[in-house]
């Protein structure tokens, strides 16, 4: 017993070195995380750099063998992400703030916010396929009208959470001046909480548009994809998603070349925005 | 007297005038409630919705092949003989591999980021982490396809084969070819996909332990190690499944990547290096292409099956995670 606390004491020696193996493999796993982030960062940046020349952006995409650019994709995507945001941003605001605000603890803000967790994750190929059904069946022909409903269907989920959980930050005794002052409950929400809450649900949408930039499943059979410069909302829309899944399947190098471009700028974009939300929340909060 | 009627005019005047900003604010008021409560609604419904869709899309198919459907593995456009077992098997197997690494993975950078970093590295080692969910699925089927794969092919695939695919009963899940591309390589990239997801419920998770708890572990002379393994991850179990939920659910539905390294093959086989299809990207590479009625129709099957398993799979993950967060309510 007299080793008891000592270095000589086996069992103490062998809890030591668990200790010190599954520390280290810990630190090792995320190291092996972060091998794989930079991995396919490097790749990027080095098979996409040679690609972005001023041509990618001011020519459209070309047929097999010539030389072109992704101007119509880049352009389909921007319309689409954009009516897709302008969409789903006011429905999730506004059902984010139904929860928030008036449904609180209810059994329909309950299970709403529990639906909501499911689709926020569901995948994203199945609402393809269920904009599909609901909308380019009916008008029997693809458009970038149907992209951006399926986008905005993939925003909702997330704005409605950050909706939600920034207005429930929002302390109360914000809500009970205004009340105390006759401000009536709409006004109350309207100036005072959206205001107080302005960053978060910011940055809600901001990683909503982040999100949908690289969705590609849920475009293939909506706005399916289009050879040539549209902005015609009501037609097949090129997108640059949908134009790498193409072009990098291809068989010819122009192509993949063209396809390590539109990689590279879209996955820049995203990061940039992501780090961008997440910084501005940061500093806020 | 005249100064007291003009001022009684004013007074009820402005007394009209009050109730008619009340009025307006009453209705105002109920129509703000009234519109979040519609677009509220509209979310709950939204899922409802898209299963009923599904069903009305693919019951063609549900009608002709029934539960067969479900345990066939022929696959033929030209007879219209459809069943979804190779997709469904394919699925499965790869979001398992997916966890098999994704699980010890995240469960070290949680344990890290909670344990270990110092807190000037938490932030930023922790927004690395989540970028890697950030990055866009098609640029992990790139990436995959024209970099991963041929890496795996030439060192990995080789090496596998040459030890565990000698192994008595686990070697037929390594056999034949190694191609590159196939349910091993798509598992991999899976797993490398779900991590973020996984980690950052883990470490949240990790972070509802009490005080009180690891500290009161450590003054008994505890190391890190068993802290977080004897007393943090009993507390947080719960959780921590409920993040594998998670992850589980993203793997069965991830589709672009997928569908750039599976190999798209209709055919069934044990072994993990060869090339199989899912669900998801069955629907990717067919779905546009997909003539007649039957065709179709048992695609939309494919898709209602899938929206159900992860459903099913995420809501479960949602019921875990908030039966800790209850206890941790009732507790303190």
């Amino acid at each position: 017993m007299s080793y008891a606390k000592t270095a000589e004491n086996p069992i103490y020696r062998r809890r030591r070195r668990t200790n010190v193996l599954m520390l280290s493999l810990s630190s090792g796993t995320v190291v092996f995380g972060l091998f794989w982030l930079a991995w396919i960062l490097i790749v990027l940046l080095m098979e996409g750099t040679d690609s972005l020349r001023p041509a990618l952006f001011s020519e459209s995409t070309p047929p097999p063998g010539a030389a072109g650019g992704l101007a119509n994709a880049i352009v389909g995507s921007l319309l689409m992400v954009g009516f897709g945001t302008l969409i789903g941003t006011p429905v999730g605001i506004f059902a984010g703030t139904y929860l928030a605000e008036y449904g609180k603890t209810s059994v329909l803000a309950r299970a709403t916010r529990f639906i909501n967790d499911v689709l926020l994750s569901a995948p994203s190929i199945v609402i393809g396929l269920f904009i599909y059904a609901v909308y380019v069946a009916k008008v029997k022909h693809f458009s970038g009208w149907a992209g951006s409903l399926a986008l905005a269907i993939i925003v909702v989920p997330v704005v409605v959470r950050t909706t939600d959980d920034m207005l429930r930050l929002v302390p109360n005794s914000l809500r009970e001046a205004a009340v105390a002052l006759g401000c009536p409950q709409w006004k109350m929400i309207t100036a005072i909480c959206y205001r107080a809450a302005r960053a978060g649900i910011g940055t809600g949408v901001l990683l909503a548009i982040a999100r949908i930039s690289g969705e590609t499943a849920p475009l293939l059979f909506t706005a399916l994809n289009n050879q040539f410069f549209s902005t015609d909302m009501n037609q097949p829309m090129a997108n640059l998603p949908v134009v790498i899944f193409q072009f990098a399947m291809s068989p010819y190098d122009e192509w993949h070349r063209l396809a390590w471009g539109g990689a590279a700028l879209i996955t820049l974009s995203v990061l940039g925005l992501n780090i961008l939300a997440r910084t501005l929340l940061a500093r806020k909060t | 007297m005249s100064v007291n009627t003009h001022e009684l005019v004013e007074r009820q005047a402005q007394a009209a005038s009050d109730r008619a900003t009340s009025w307006r604010n009453t209705v105002m008021d109920g129509l703000f409630r009234n519109l979040t409560r519609l677009f509220a609604l509209l979310v709950l419904c939204l899922l409802a919705a898209i299963f009923v869709s599904l069903v009305i899309g693919g019951w063609t198919a549900i009608e002709k092949f029934g539960p067969r459907f479900l345990v066939t593995e022929e696959w033929n456009p030209v007879t219209e003989d459809f069943g979804a077992l190779v997709p469904i098997y394919g699925t499965l197997v790869t979001s398992l591999i997916a966890l098999l690494i994704a699980l010890p993975v995240s469960f070290g950078i949680a344990l890290f980021l909670t344990e270990l970093a110092p807190t000037w590295l938490r932030r930023p080692l922790g927004m690395a982490i989540e970028l890697l969910a950030a990055i866009p699925s098609i640029i992990y089927g790139m990436w995959g396809l024209f970099v991963f794969a041929p890496v795996f092919q030439r060192y990995a695939e080789p090496a596998i084969k040459a030890t565990l695919g000698n192994l008595p009963g686990v070697g037929a899940l390594f056999s034949g070819p190694p191609m590159g591309i196939g349910m091993l390589t798509a598992g991999i990239i899976l797993g490398i996909m779900v991590i973020p997801f996984i980690a950052a419920v883990m470490r949240d998770v990790f972070e509802l332990a009490p005080p009180m708890l690891k500290e009161s572990a450590h003054a008994l002379g505890a190391t890190t190690w068993e802290v977080v393994w004897k007393v943090v991850l009993p507390y947080t179990k719960i959780g921590v499944v409920g993040g594998v939920m998670l992850g589980l659910g993203r793997a069965l539905g991830e589709t672009m990547a997928v569908t750039f390294v599976i190999g798209n093959a209709h055919e069934l086989s044990l072994s993990l290096l060869a090339p199989g299809n899912s669900i998801a990207s069955a629907l990717a590479n067919e779905f546009t292409e997909a003539v007649g009625d039957i065709y179709a129709s048992a695609l939309i099957e494919l898709g209602l099956i899938l929206f159900l398993i992860t459903s099913i799979v995420l809501a479960l993950s949602k019921l875990l995670l908030a039966r800790l967060a209850k206890r941790e309510g009732t507790q303190t």
